[in-house]
């Protein structure tokens, strides 16, 4: 009896809208669905943080405030930048979902010659990624320089969006890219926290403390939202303070701190650090695809 | 570096094939650096240069006067300067970010690997105080290793040039390709000799000096002691060819092993470690094109320390004496075979009577 069964991407795709937020809900469980079937078929990967960040995603991309063109991306665009690259999984589903490349290339993920690289390679040129990253620490450093290019140089009022995880801003220079992004006043910079306080060997607050996190942002200059990171109505909320920010030329970058559960929307997986770096088994992702809506069937005995 | 570091026993003319002339002053490499920044800032709107709290000492302040717009301080955090310059590469600027060699090639390593490097983006790096030269300073700022480490990342270009005015040259030249580049330059005022018609060309090492006998080949300011040696060896009735390889990555295998074979016996000099730098670079192409012996001058694995630049290049080995002695010894491991070798030092150090078998006075 194989516990393996057919993976089949649904071939539908969103368009990038203001919208209600409960319209978010459809978009996600899609999205959370998409990111467990390329993570059964590579057999690696990170499921814990791609499903915590989802709704995040969802409200990003699909809710009009990422400014892109699905059919060409290398255009005039708003700028997104996963510092924290192993949380690809998500990104990629999320980039197929708006039609950036055709969704069955979800399934090379972390194959040979894929352009779905374990941690984003540019050097790839897959639609709507901007940069390599994965080495933690340094993919806001590089949000930052292309937010320093558009607000004193180019001035074609772009905004650029970077998710950081938590474990993640254990790296100093995070801390160093915060101190620039005040220090030249990127209103048109938006910092995402993925705050499920989750690392590989446990607990953020056990394996290094960054908190209080609120205060720490803050004194570094951000204009700071803490936002419950599943709540569709408040992150949309959070989005919309960030481009007032930057439509008025505030002079502030912002944080916005989205409190997350890692592994969201797989019972299994909630809340649980041990599913920061590891892909579900055949029979695990057919429980999740079920909770997560989808009807797989029963294994058939040989 | 005072004169007295030039005024060797007796200065001797240099005979060429019409490329560097004579002695023309001492200038350091670092005003080269300055001077090109600011001819691509003429030349080029989207050049712009990151600060890191030392742009007098890497004289990018004279940037920073001319474009002030154009001039962002990143302040002490070399991590995060090359990483905003990979963000501004990818937003279509020509980002340059000096700052001394041990903080912008090793402090950022791993932000050059995947940045920059990986990244393939269009970041300039300038790395200052290279080498021993720095003096007082002492050991932490005399970077010593990173043309090793640069030179095994994929995409980079490397430059080490050997003056003032071809470290204007070769600024001038990073600017104008496209990819990741560092150029390598000092502090110290060292000899400026090469010409506004000397060739240079990314890629490409240049010939200064011909002769069949023995190569010396040689990165940075060690150029000028190379044709100091070479100068001594002619008395002796040796014939050295000197070679400046001025971009250490992509290197000019053709030429180095043109030389190889040639001449039989390579010397290389430069103000790096021995191991994996210039030297590392002629070893790996010598031994699988044209194998000959090659003995190394550079610091022989250890740190610098503080003194004066001429004390301090005496005091590691990094003098035209040096390399006068590796020349021969190179020549004697070719000339007997490999029984020869076993009888040689493995590390040639400065021998003073071959010195006064010529007449001049050791030192």
């Amino acid at each position: 009896m194989s516990a393996e069964f057919p993976i089949v991407f649904e071939p539908v795709t969103f368009d990038n809208r203001r919208r209600p937020a409960e319209e978010f809900a459809k978009i996600a469980q899609m999205i959370r669905r998409d990111i467990i079937k390329s993570l059964v078929l590579a057999g690696s990967g990170h499921s814990g943080g791609p499903l915590g960040s989802t709704d995040i995603f969802a409200v990003l991309y699909f809710g009009g405030y990422m400014r892109y063109n699905p059919q060409n991306w290398w255009t005039p665009r708003d700028r997104f930048v996963l510092s924290a690259g192993h949380m690809c999984p998500v990104l990629y589903a999320t980039l197929a979902n708006t039609g950036a490349f055709p969704k069955e290339e979800l399934r090379t993920l972390r194959k040979y010659n894929s352009r779905l690289q374990g941690h984003p390679g540019r050097d790839m040129g897959l639609p709507g990624i901007e940069t390599s990253t994965g080495s933690l620490g340094q993919g806001i450093s590089i949000a930052v320089g292309m937010a320093m290019a558009d607000k004193l140089l180019d001035q074609n009022g772009y905004r650029v969006f970077t998710l950081t995880g938590d474990g993640e801003l254990q790296e100093g220079s995070v801390w160093e890219a915060a101190m620039a992004a005040a220090n030249y006043k990127l209103d048109n910079f938006c910092w995402i926290i993925d705050n499920n306080d989750c690392q590989i060997d446990g607990r953020v607050h056990e394996v290094m403390s960054i908190y209080p996190l609120e205060e720490k942002c803050r004194a570094f200059g951000f204009d700071v939202l803490t936002v419950n990171g599943h709540d569709y109505g408040e992150l949309c909320a959070a989005f919309d303070h960030f481009i007032a920010n930057s439509e008025k030329g505030s002079g502030k970058p912002t944080a916005i701190i989205a409190k997350t559960l890692m592994g969201k929307g797989v019972s299994f997986m909630e809340d649980r650090y041990e599913w920061h770096g590891k892909p579900p088994t055949w029979e695990q992702a057919r429980i999740a695809l079920r909770e997560l809506g989808e009807d797989v069937p029963e294994p058939v005995a040989a | 570096m005072s004169q007295n570091l030039l005024q060797h026993d007796s200065p001797p003319p240099i005979v060429t094939m019409s490329k560097p002339s004579q002695l023309r002053g001492m200038k350091p490499t670092r005003q080269g650096f300055g001077e090109g920044l600011v001819v691509l800032g003429e030349r080029y709107d989207n050049v712009v240069v990151l600060g890191g709290d030392i742009t007098g000492s890497v004289m990018t302040s004279l940037f920073k006067e001319r474009f002030p717009d154009r001039f962002f301080s990143i302040g002490v955090a070399e991590q995060n300067a090359t990483t905003i310059a990979a963000g501004l590469a990818l937003s279509g600027k020509i980002p340059f970010f000096a700052s001394y060699g041990a903080f912008c090639a090793l402090r950022n390593a791993d932000q050059l690997r995947i940045s920059v490097c990986y990244n393939e983006v269009n970041v300039k790096i300038g790395g200052g105080h290279a080498g021993i030269s720095v003096g007082p300073d002492g050991a932490t700022h005399q970077v010593l290793e990173e043309i090793a480490y640069l030179r095994t990342l994929p995409h980079m270009t490397l430059l080490v040039p050997c003056d003032y005015l071809e470290t204007k040259k070769a600024t001038i030249a990073m600017g104008e390709m496209v990819g990741p580049a560092y150029i390598r330059f000092g502090r110290a005022a060292v000899p400026f000799f090469t010409a506004d018609d000397t060739p240079f060309e990314i890629g490409k090492a240049q010939v200064f000096r011909e002769g069949s006998d023995v190569a010396l080949i040689a990165c940075g300011a060690m150029v000028w002691e190379a044709l100091l040696a070479a100068e001594q060896l002619a008395k002796r009735g040796i014939q050295a060819k000197v070679i400046n390889v001025s971009t250490i990555k992509p290197f000019d295998v053709q030429t180095v092993v043109d030389a190889a074979r040639q001449c039989g016996a390579i010397v290389t000099a430069e103000e790096h470690q021995v191991h994996a730098g210039l030297g590392g670079a002629v070893a790996e192409v010598v031994a699988k094109n044209f194998p000959v012996p090659i003995e190394f001058v550079g610091v022989k694995d250890s740190f610098g320390g503080s003194g004066e630049p001429e004390e301090l290049m005496e005091k590691f080995g990094l003098t035209w004496k040096e390399i006068y002695a590796a020349a021969l010894v190179a020549m004697e491991r070719r000339d007997r075979g490999l029984i020869g070798y076993r009888a040689v030092k493995d590390v040639p150090h400065y021998h003073p009577e071959l010195l006064e078998a010529d007449g001049q006075p050791a030192r």
